[in-house]
């Protein structure tokens, strides 16, 4: 425990030390850690890009042997993954077409068909190739079946037998459809997808080169047309393909061909990422996006919220680089797949210690430097950091020892992600605390000054600094709903939508995604697919082939053996002379006149080696998928190509042409003028399609801008922006308009006003259904809760008409009027003169009214005073601690005021009924009337009132009339608690007394007694006899007065000026404890039903106390002054204090969540009407605020003639309505809106 | 056949009605919306989690992909929303019973944290490849206590999970008994010996969930009872 506790202190010690540094030399340290991270990051520079691209190696072909299983580790050239034989090799025939020379009669269609046509022969020639009795047949890939659902595949490509592809496969290899086929290009295209495609197309996989490559195209300039026929082999026979490639080699020689043959490049892929991939990953993503969401979202009280949550992501983020790359650093590769695991990793991280030290931070005293309160922050949530840190750290450490490889360097990475992130969280997220909190600073010093500088100056008191100017009032009696309402408010749907979105800036949101998913899927395409698609675009555009082509619908034949016309093309004969090249060109310079237009040219440049890397790199995974067969994590061996030059000369041309072909050619001859536009739209596509995708985007983005800028518009209606909102301490009319600048919906709430009183209220009682005041003048009124009626007076000189326990009633109600009037007259200016000083006014208006001859009275009981009833000069609570903020300010009145009730002045002539007198006082029988209530309670239709006589009296709230009283006590009554059928009494003179209420029914058949018989809001009829008994007499119940009484849970909770709480349970009086801790008088206690018990000081200090043990279980200082208030939720406390500061503190942790600044007057006003709802008090209004967040819903002003009035007294009635005195009126406020408050 | 996590709990007990139900017509409502809630929950990650247990067994082909994660078995997700929507009103119900104060910061920040941990023990239990059944069994039973602890650490939720997590194994290896489906390698008599642990932990989590949409209502409910 020892160890543990230095180990604690050590630990703050140093974090508070380390918060010094951080918060002192910001900008060294945010450079020192940019640096850092940027070192540790560069060894990520040497991975390779995540991606799925394919992977190549490349042996000779001379040497090849299929690499054996096991790895060589000698061969350290070699990837890993170069091991078996490959899955299929590929032999590519590269045909290239041309008829030459050409001839002006010739048609655009004559420059494909026939070189088309001839794929036919070639095909046979490669399949009836044996070689020492091997054929094509035994070494091919023999594949069985199309995966089902490739329908329209089924025409045109192989469905068992060789793995053979090439042109041919669009007439089913059968020559016969091809010569038939009116309309090739339309045929070719058919299977083109429409749109954007991103994998390959089914054209290049025929043609196995790029689609604008082929040279199938009307407006083909160059007139050589280029295919290949792919052949996939199972296994490699050298020999075959030797003697394959000098067979073709030989048949249609190419002459300036210097194609390289030594290299076999072998492509291995990796796994791609499918659908089925993405949606897990999609969602934990979508999961760890929601966390931060909902992590960052309770970053509050800060300069700028957003600045901060940034700072925390980056946090997190750059800490996982970090990891990742000193963990490359030290020769530990990610095997792991990033992407994956890396939600998992932040999860692990977590924000948790971002947002626990800004709160930390955020709730140290406003008024400390910022250097010591980032450190007093640091250090206060220095042991959960670091025990956090430890039980994480502990956890990977089990989670290494499980041996599993992927766990292990799961756990490896997290743990040098913790380490990093902790660095990160210490260096990087404090200083950029260190620096909003500054700013907040900063910015809250700006706006305090001129809102000093412009306080009105009639204010009667300057005594705060931090006055604020009385919020804008837009008329009386309307609320302005402040905008973070709508959390409690109902609103319309369409309204509620709107502000979602507006609030999310969800469209905003969805767009800039689209956006970037766009963009990506652009920049992802091979760029050959989107020329083919632009290619074919073009060629849909052009008016060939209106002529319905009809579908194939048979399936395509491998092997079309029995077709009469294939044994004809076995031979090479009919081929054309293979003429050498140099020939044809010296055979077309021999006549150049005749072609002037250019002559086909076949060349064959390096670029032809290898025509497959221009294809998309899904050319073969598509391939192959087609037949079930998966390239992931394995490899294809590609084969030298095997070049074929064909040269066909005009004539063949003619003859294969198709009678429809001149039909719906276009003139065959290009003319200047401007007829043929096909060519200039081509090379314009073909040069230009670049800028047409960048004019798309530039489109695009205006557009999207465009769009953004509406939705601004739309949804941002008013000044946005504008209205920089500070977080830091909430005050009053801070926020006129939420960050986004909604109109605020305006509700209206008419606060109810209650008058009557002809001076200021002194003290409210209620039980939820009546409502009970009384005056300074001695009137007690009682109202209906719910509708504001005023139901009974009871007038000051009530007494005379009712004597005590006997109910001898003597009607002098008439001659109460009388007297009573002159006194209220009196009583009106005399409050005006004197609104703050209220003390001082009780009991005289009355005095000099009617009964001038009583001051000298009052004066001999003033000397008479004992000396231990004299109070020292700093005043006390009279049961109402609103009173405390003027006895504190003036205490002086306050001294002279408390003698001049004397017990004795309220003996009457039914005095005869009491059975105890005090001895020592004679009676006086004319001065009764003026003893002024001190303390008053309602329950049921019983008020009971404590006078400043000693006298306890129970009056029936319905008659009016008195209906039991008990002299016992001389010393004045300064607080009341009626609970059951229980009164409890404080009494001025530190004693308490147990009273305990009788009723017997007129009929004697029932008789309540016990405490447990009684419902706890006991209604009795008017018949029944009331009596009121002391049970029992604490006469030293504190050393000095008592200023606090509260009950409740069967608990009777005293506080006092000897610094003391006390404890008795109500049922036999008996003291349980005695609560000391506090430094001072004790001004404000809170206990509720649930024995929660806190107590406030006069030293600022406030104490929770455990009731069933009576230990301390947290002790804040919270306030410059006394504490005039406490109220506890389940999940806070607030107090409110002399400097008129509200403060909300977290229950259990005890840190200050955030405080308001309340106007001068009115800091012990408030009240809790829900778990989140708290109302205050202010000058002539009342304010409504959001407890989680602190945030002003609403202010409701009282009434027009209350500007100067200041809310002293505030009960929060069970009906969620709120009853608060100002001057001599009550008012009566609904809230409808917590009624309504839903989700 | 896949894994299923969170199947036939509402097999082995029917969907008890709260007493509460009857009592406001509005909590009704509020009850409904909360199931509906978690029965969608319950349905999305059954999907999600299914679909990564069929991965393994499945080669690349988009366009069969997408029928494939509807193939398995169409009841598979309504038995998981209803078990979903069952367990989370059941937590809130017990605690509300039990009175147990519950010690942890309920924030949705921490249930997606939670969520967003269930999520990687079942993708653990995919993806990652272990020696043999028995590390795999105890490493997931490690993560689900820890999973527990982390979030809930309340008993009534653990003993909650425990049966839950039980009955549903059984239910399970009735289901399988009966040829409904099977599993590739079933190492605990007919299933595979993690599913308890998957179960348990989806029970925590979705405890959670139900517990945080409780909040809400517990929240109005008091401001009523307080209004009252």
């Amino acid at each position: 425990m020892m160890v543990r506790e230095r180990l604690r202190q050590n630990i703050s010690a140093a974090f508070y030390r380390h918060g010094l540094l951080c918060a002192s030399y910001p900008v060294p340290i945010i450079l020192f850690t940019s640096a850092s991270i940027l070192t540790c990051c560069y060894p990520l520079l040497k991975l390779p890009l995540p991606g799925t691209g394919p992977v190549e190696f490349t042996t000779g072909v001379r040497d090849y042997s299929i690499p054996s299983h096991e790895s060589q580790g000698d061969l350290s050239e070699r990837p890993d993954w170069y091991r078996g034989p490959p899955v299929a090799y590929i032999q590519q025939v590269l045909v290239k077409a041309a008829v030459s020379p050409w001839d002006n009669s010739l048609v655009p269609v004559d420059v494909f068909r026939s070189p088309l046509g001839r794929v036919f022969s070639v095909l046979e020639e490669i399949r009836n190739h044996v070689y020492t009795d091997r054929s094509l047949e035994a070494l091919c890939l023999q594949v069985t079946d199309l995966l089902p659902g490739l329908r329209r595949m089924q025409a045109v490509l192989p469905e068992h037998g060789c793995l053979l592809v090439s042109p041919g496969n669009y007439w089913q290899n059968r020559r016969d459809l091809f010569d038939a086929d009116p309309d090739l290009l339309k045929t070719v295209h058919q299977h083109e997808p429409k749109g954007l495609h991103t994998s390959a197309t089914l054209k290049d996989l025929l043609f196995g080169v790029p689609g604008k490559q082929t040279g199938v195209s009307l407006y083909n300039k160059k007139r050589v047309v280029t295919y290949t026929i792919t052949i996939a082999l199972s296994s490699y026979d050298a020999r075959f393909v030797a003697s394959l490639r000098a067979r073709l080699k030989l048949l249609h020689p190419s002459a300036n061909c210097t194609l390289r043959e030594d290299h076999m490049v072998h492509v291995h892929f990796k796994e791609e990422i499918g659908i089925a991939e993405l949606i897990p990953l999609v969602t934990t993503y979508i999961i760890l996006f929601a966390y931060i969401y909902f992590s960052t979202r309770k970053i509050d009280m800060v300069k700028s919220k957003w600045g901060l949550a940034l700072a925390a992501v980056v946090t997190v983020l750059s800490s996982l680089l970090m990891s990742v790359g000193l963990c490359t650093l030290f020769g530990l590769t990610p095997t792991l797949n990033g992407g994956e695991i890396f939600p998992y990793l932040v999860v692990v991280i977590g924000l948790e210690n971002v947002l626990v030290l800004t709160k930390s931070v955020v709730s140290t005293p406003v008024d400390l430097e910022v250097k010591l309160r980032i450190a007093q922050g640091l250090s206060n949530e220095s042991w959960s950091i670091m025990k956090n840190m430890a039980t994480e750290l502990c956890i990977i450490l089990i989670g290494y020892f499980t041996f599993v490889p992927a766990i292990q360097e799961f756990c490896l990475f997290a743990v040098v992600g913790l380490v990093s992130d902790f660095f990160l969280q210490m260096f990087f997220f404090t200083t950029v605390l260190s620096i909003d909190i500054r700013r907040m600073e900063l910015a809250d010093l700006n706006r305090r000054l001129p809102a000093e500088a412009g306080m009105p100056p009639p204010k009667p008191c300057p005594l705060r600094p931090r006055e604020t100017p009385p919020p804008p009032r837009p008329s009386p009696h309307t609320i302005t709903l402040q905008a973070p309402a709508f959390r409690n408010l109902r609103l319309p749907k369409r309204l509620r939508v709107v502000y979602f979105l507006a609030r999310t800036r969800l469209a905003q949101r969805i767009i800039m995604v689209g956006t970037v998913i766009w963009i990506g899927i652009l920049v992802y395409t091979d760029p050959a697919g989107l020329r083919t698609l632009l290619a074919a675009q073009v060629s849909e555009q052009s008016p060939l082939g209106e002529a319905g082509l009809p579908p194939h619908l048979g399936v395509a034949p491998v092997f079309p053996g029995g077709h009469p016309n294939s044994t004809l093309s076995v031979l090479p004969a009919p081929e054309p002379t293979p003429l050498p090249e140099n020939q044809s060109q010296g055979h077309r310079a021999a006549r150049p006149e005749v072609v002037p237009v250019s002559s086909p040219q076949i060349t064959w440049g390096p670029e032809d080696e290898e025509l497959w890397r221009r294809l998309s790199f899904r050319h073969w995974p598509s391939l192959f998928s087609y037949y079930n067969i998966t390239l992931a994590k394995r490899y294809i061996s590609i084969l030298p190509v095997i070049p074929v030059t064909l040269h066909l000369s005009p004539q063949e041309a003619i003859d294969t042409r198709h009678p429809q072909d001149t039909h719906h050619a276009p003139p065959p001859i290009p003319i200047p003028g401007g007829g043929w536009t096909g060519i200039s739209r081509e090379t314009c596509f073909a040069g230009a399609h670049a800028h047409l995708v960048a004019a798309l985007g530039l489109f695009a983005g205006v557009v999207l801008v465009l769009l953004l800028f509406c939705l601004y518009r739309v949804l941002c209606p008013r000044n946005y922006g504008q209205n920089g909102v500070p977080h830091g301490r909430r005050r009053r009319g801070d926020m006129p308009c939420d960050e986004y600048g909604y109109s605020p919906p305006i509700s209206e709430i008419s606060p109810l006003l209650l008058r009557g009183h002809s001076m200021d209220i002194e003290c409210l009682a209620s039980d939820g259904m009546l409502l009970a005041s009384c005056c300074l003048a001695g009137q007690i009124r009682v109202w209906d809760a719910q509708t504001g009626d005023c139901l009974t007076v009871i007038p000051n000189n009530g007494l005379r008409r009712s004597s005590s326990s006997g109910c001898v009633c003597e009607t002098e109600s008439l001659l109460g009027a009388d007297f009573r009037e002159p006194g209220g007259a009196v009583g009106g200016p005399d409050v005006d003169i004197f609104p703050i000083r209220r003390r001082t006014t009780p009991a005289r208006p009355a005095l000099f009214g009617d009964q001038p001859d009583l001051t000298p009275l009052i004066d001999t009981n003033f000397g008479s005073l004992p000396p231990s009833q004299t109070l020292s000069s700093s005043g006390f609570d009279f049961g109402e601690l609103v009173e405390k903020a003027y006895q504190e300010h003036e205490p002086s009145p306050t001294l002279a005021f408390p003698p001049s009730p004397p017990a004795s002045q309220q003996r009457r002539r039914s005095l005869g009924d009491q059975p105890v007198l005090p001895p020592e006082l004679p009676p006086q029988n004319n001065g009764d009337w003026d003893s002024s209530v001190w303390a008053m309670e309602l329950r049921g239709n019983l008020i009971a009132t404590g006078r400043s006589s000693g006298k306890l009296e129970l009056w029936d709230a319905v008659e009016g009339s008195l209906r039991c009283s008990n002299e016992d006590g001389v010393s004045g009554i300064t607080a009341l608690a009626f609970l059951n059928n229980r009164i409890v009494a404080a009494r001025l003179n530190g004693s308490l007394d147990f009273f305990t209420v009788e009723i017997t029914k007129p009929l004697g058949l029932l008789q309540y007694r016990g405490r447990g018989s009684l419902p706890p809001s006991p209604c009795y009829s008017s018949e029944d006899v009331i009596s009121c008994q002391l049970t029992r007499s604490v006469q030293c119940a504190h050393q000095k007065p008592i200023t606090v009484l509260k009950a409740a849970a069967g608990r009777v909770v005293t506080g006092s000026q000897d610094h003391t709480v006390r404890v008795y349970r109500l049922e036999d009086s008996c003291c349980l404890f005695t609560l000391q801790g506090h430094s001072g008088g004790i001004t404000a206690i809170y206990i509720d039903q649930t024995m929660v018990l806190a107590s406030g000081g006069q030293d600022g200090a406030i104490c929770v106390w455990d009731v069933l043990t009576g230990s301390r279980v947290s002790h804040v200082y919270g306030h410059r002054g006394d504490v005039t208030s406490l109220v506890c939720t389940t999940s806070c406390i607030i107090s409110s204090g002399l400097d008129d500061l509200i403060c909300i503190w977290d229950r259990s942790t005890g840190i200050k969540l955030y405080s308001i600044q309340q106007e001068v007057g009115c800091g012990a006003s408030l009240g809790v009407i829900s778990e989140s709802l708290l109302v205050t008090g202010g000058q002539g209004c009342v304010s409504f605020w959001d407890l989680n967040y602190g945030d002003l819903l609403q202010t409701v002003y009282l009434g027009q003639s209350s500007e100067g009035q200041s809310v002293r007294q505030l009960l929060v009635l069970d009906n969620a309505a709120i009853v608060c005195d100002f001057g001599n009126e009550l008012s009566l406020v609904y809230v409808p809106s917590v009624l309504e408050k839903l989700d | 056949f896949s894994e299923v996590s969170d199947v036939l709990l509402s097999g082995g007990a029917p969907m008890r009605r709260g007493p509460y139900i009857s009592m406001i017509t509005n909590r009704t409502m509020n009850l409904l919306i909360r199931a509906a809630m978690l029965f969608m929950v319950g349905v999305f990650l059954a999907l999600v989690l299914n679909l990564l247990q069929v991965q393994r067994n499945v080669t690349l082909f988009p366009p069969d992909v997408i029928s494939s994660i509807f193939s398995s078995a169409w009841w598979v997700p309504p038995c998981c929303g209803t078990a979903a929507a069952f367990i989370g009103l059941l937590y809130p119900c017990m605690d509300r019973r039990l009175g147990e104060p519950h010690k942890l910061k309920r924030e949705w920040s921490n249930v997606m944290r939670c969520v967003a941990v269930f999520v990687g023990i079942n993708h653990a239990s995919a993806k990652v490849d272990f020696a043999n059944n028995v590390q795999l069994s105890l490493t997931l039973a490690a993560l689900s206590v820890g999973l527990w602890w982390t979030f809930d650490r309340s008993r009534s939720g653990f003993g909650l999970g425990v049966i839950i997590a039980t009955l549903a194994t059984l239910a399970t290896q009735l289901l399988v008994y009966n040829g409904v489906f099977r599993y590739t390698s079933p190492d605990f008599l007919y299933i595979r010996s993690w599913l308890p642990c998957i179960f348990f932990a989806g029970v925590i989590t979705v405890g959670n969930i139900g517990r945080q949409l409780a909040l809400y209502e517990y929240k109005v409910s008091q401001e009523k009872t307080h209004q009252d």
